[in-house]
């Protein structure tokens, strides 16, 4: 199996611990990624504010590159570039105008596009392409005991639903149990987190972050599993100031339901990318999963000596 | 003394036309079947913060109230997570009209000279253009020098644990040939003008015409 690969800026930056948990866990898998040529920024959600066409026309131009290479699919672990090189194909589809625009350009570039690059999620190739018996058959390590909340976020399955439910999805779900994680209810697994307002509005923005690992600590998860870049930054690295402004709210015990305990004055919970929980049940070292990079570490539950 | 202020919009506060220009845009037809039903004033999870909600939004949009809605706070608010989008029932794509309202918000240059959100947007493109990446820490840092000195000072500590846990690159990403997707998006640009000069020569000719009777 072989995908075209394209990280993003974030990948390459703050998120990096998601491309080497991806590529360690893909290599065991034997999925082949071929990094896309030079491919640019995919605009995220900030570009669209200021010209919505350029933005598909940035987009576009790494579907053409894509689609010049021998393997068509696109894998975008990202969840705002998968979603903006998908709302560049609805729009190439459904606006002629825009078409036009985005064609024009295209040829400036000595590009062309016809339209045929499935831009696909890690997730829907883990789930639907791989499939959980073969992911089962490369757990040497089963995170039996730890209790997760998966949390989704907005973009992967907003606005488009193309591998899974817009409103209860379960791939990663599905994909953490195969591996022996126990999932805790999560009702809030396709809320906000607030996106870029953490670092620009901090008291709507990080109110929205808090909520989730607040939401998370009161179910009884001992991590929270990501999928995109900017969740887990902003889930993970503005605890600090989330504690400032919240950490001693009082909440139900999760241990025992009659007791009220505070938050936690730091709000003691890893938020890791779900790749690095895969990489960790198939036996591969912590270090080269960029698990180090996390601000809160994971402590795993000591392993059930046999029987997986 | 409780200060009055007026509540209700005036027939003269419109901007005739804007509504219809708004919904002329690819993605945003849909607004004309609005039934002002709250879904998306509920669902969304910013809405406590907006001065007006999303639904109030859709409507002074359709109605022309153009300084309104492009001064109002709940456009930049929108951090683009699609609820509403997905819930409405008259599949109005809610999230797009506010990309598009913040599209003209930062061309007419409607709102406060230091808000961080039209700042960074516009710092984005601009880096994503001048390098075809973007490289966030360098971002970041160059949207609080533009809008708050002393939140960066507050950002002291959040910075040295990025260094410290190996999430902060020293050097900016960038693409080899800059000059393809430069030429690419000097095309849009060409457009666009071609397109503004249409726009202000149709109404001019009107203009001149109604003057001649």
């Amino acid at each position: 199996m072989k995908f075209s690969y394209f990280p993003g800026c974030s990948l390459k930056g703050t998120g990096r611990a998601y491309e080497e948990s991806l590529l360690q866990v893909l290599q065991v898998l034997g999925v082949e990624l071929v990094e896309l040529e030079d491919w640019n920024c995919c605009g995220a959600t900030a570009y669209m504010a200021v010209d919505e066409v350029k933005a598909c026309v940035m987009a576009s131009r790494n579907l053409a590159i894509a689609e010049k290479t021998g393997c068509k699919q696109l894998l975008a672990p990202c969840s705002a570039c998968y979603l903006v090189l998908n709302k560049t194909k609805h729009y190439l589809h459904e606006s002629p105008s825009v078409e036009a625009v985005i064609q024009k350009a295209l040829k400036e570039g000595h590009l062309t596009y016809g339209g045929n690059v499935p831009v696909r999620h890690p997730l829907d190739v883990l789930v639907n392409d791989i499939g959980l018996p073969e992911i089962k058959k490369r757990v040497v390590r089963p995170l039996k005991g730890l209790k997760v909340a998966a949390y989704y976020g907005c973009q992967i399955v907003r606005p488009y639903a193309a591998f899974d439910d817009q409103y209860n999805p379960t791939t990663m779900d599905r994909l953490l149990e195969a591996i022996g994680c126990k999932l805790v209810p999560y009702p809030l697994k396709t809320r906000c987190c607030g996106g870029s307002l953490t670092g620009t509005l901090p008291e709507p923005g990080l109110l929205c972050s808090y909520i989730l690992l607040k939401e998370a600590i009161k179910r009884g998860a001992d991590v929270v599993s990501t999928v995109c870049p900017l969740c887990q930054f902003n889930l993970d690295c503005y605890r600090d100031k989330m504690a400032g402004r919240w950490g001693h709210e009082m909440i139900p015990d999760p241990a025992d339901r009659n007791n009220q305990v505070p938050v936690g004055p730091r709000l003691d919970i890893p938020v890791v990318y779900f790749t690095q929980l895969l990489g960790l049940a198939f036996g591969l070292p912590e270090k080269s999963l960029g698990l180090q990079r996390g601000f809160t570490p994971l402590r795993l539950p000591p392993v059930q000596t046999a029987a997986a | 003394m409780i200060e009055l202020k007026r509540t209700i919009k005036y027939e003269s506060d419109r901007v005739p036309g804007f509504g219809h220009e708004v919904m002329s845009v690819p993605g945003c037809e849909q607004l004309e079947t609005c039934i002002q039903c709250g879904t998306c004033s509920g669902l969304c999870p910013l809405s406590i913060f907006m001065d007006y909600t999303p639904r109030q939004v859709m409507e002074l949009t359709r109605s022309d109230f153009k300084q309104e809605v492009l001064r109002s706070t709940t456009i930049w608010l929108c951090a683009s997570c699609y609820a509403c989008t997905v819930e409405c029932p008259k599949q109005i794509r809610i999230t797009d009209i506010m990309y598009e309202l913040k599209q003209r918000a930062i061309h007419e240059g409607i709102y406060p000279k230091r808000f961080p959100i039209p700042v960074l947007a516009q710092e984005f493109y601009k880096m994503s253009h001048k390098h075809g990446r973007v490289t966030e820490n360098f971002l970041a840092t160059i949207l609080f020098l533009k809008t708050n000195i002393l939140a960066a000072i507050g950002m002291w500590r959040l910075g040295l644990n990025l260094i410290t846990h190996g999430r902060f690159p020293l050097k900016m990403e960038g693409i080899k040939r800059k000059d393809e997707l430069g030429r690419m998006m000097a095309v849009v640009d060409q457009l666009s003008i071609d397109k503004l000069t249409d726009r202000r020569r149709a109404p001019a000719a009107g203009g001149n015409g109604q003057g001649g009777h």
